[in-house]
């Protein structure tokens, strides 16, 4: 596991979380010294997490990790939920696959956005999606 | 309820998003828009983005359909004023926003509406020229 110099966890419950979780990950990656374009991706990656979370998971908590590995900086995002969980993870990581009323975009959309992704999903105990990103 | 003000310019409508939108207030503006496209008969909507500092799926998908909605109410859409890490961000996650014209800011995007529906004006005009009995 990657040291994690600070970390701290904010709901995600309704879509005003999704706007504070927006929010706290922009000034988190100001702070790792992210570029404008990573803080953009990091953000918008979040975004796209954070609506499917209050969507599809019933609600949740994000867990926010400041990394520190030596010279390297970055930021890890944790979202679980307790939802039903996605019964076909490849399939809902595929472009343009929708269950709701979105585009389809979200899951696939963020694992480009971030350098790594993972997402661990149980058909009725919940969702955890990990994204990290590296200066 | 919180709401984005819709300003009238002649024929246009100009929306400027200043705020940091929740999904509900983004739904409420294509709402009030296409009213107020009917209401004013408006032939235009301009719609600036500058304060935006990211457009994710939903925010995205919110432009095309108002572009869309404006298309069938007769009215052209343009969006001006993405930032630049908005635009590489958007393309990456998998967005091209096709079928929303966009310029670069305020001033251009008026001037391609002006174009657009003069364009409008003129291929209706000649082709009423030529329909039966048009000639004069």
């Amino acid at each position: 596991m990657d040291p994690v110099a600070k970390a701290d966890a904010l709901p995600v419950r309704g879509e005003t979380d999704v706007v504070l979780v927006r929010q706290a990950v922009r000034t988190w990656s100001v702070q790792q010294g992210f570029t404008l374009v990573d803080q953009t991706k990091m953000v918008t990656a979040a975004s796209e997490i954070a609506r499917n979370t209050v969507l599809y998971g019933g609600g949740g908590t994000v867990r926010i990790e400041a990394l520190s590995d030596g010279g390297r900086k970055g930021l890890r995002l944790v979202f679980e939920d307790h939802g039903p969980g996605i019964p076909d993870v490849d399939l809902a990581m595929r472009d343009g696959y929708s269950t709701g009323t979105g585009l389809g975009m979200g899951l696939g959309g963020a694992r480009r956005l971030v350098n790594d992704f993972r997402i661990d999903s149980r058909p009725g105990q919940g969702t955890k999606v990990t994204l990290t990103r590296w200066r | 309820m919180e709401r984005i003000p819709i300003l009238r310019m002649g024929n246009f409508l100009l929306v400027t998003i200043q705020v940091d939108m929740h999904d509900r207030l983004a739904m409420q503006l294509q709402e009030d828009l296409t009213s107020r496209i009917a209401k004013d008969q408006a032939r235009g909507v301009l719609i600036d983005i500058s304060a935006l500092d990211i457009v994710d799926s939903f925010i995205g998908r919110m432009l095309a359909d108002i572009a869309g909605m404006s298309r069938v109410l007769d009215a052209q859409t343009v969006v001006v004023g993405m930032q630049p890490a908005v635009a590489i961000t958007l393309v990456e996650l998998g967005l091209s926003l096709r079928g929303v014209r966009t310029a670069l800011d305020v001033e251009r995007g008026m001037q391609l509406l002006e174009q657009s529906i003069g364009d409008q004006t003129f291929a209706t005009r000649a082709h009423e020229d030529d329909g039966p009995g048009g000639e004069s």
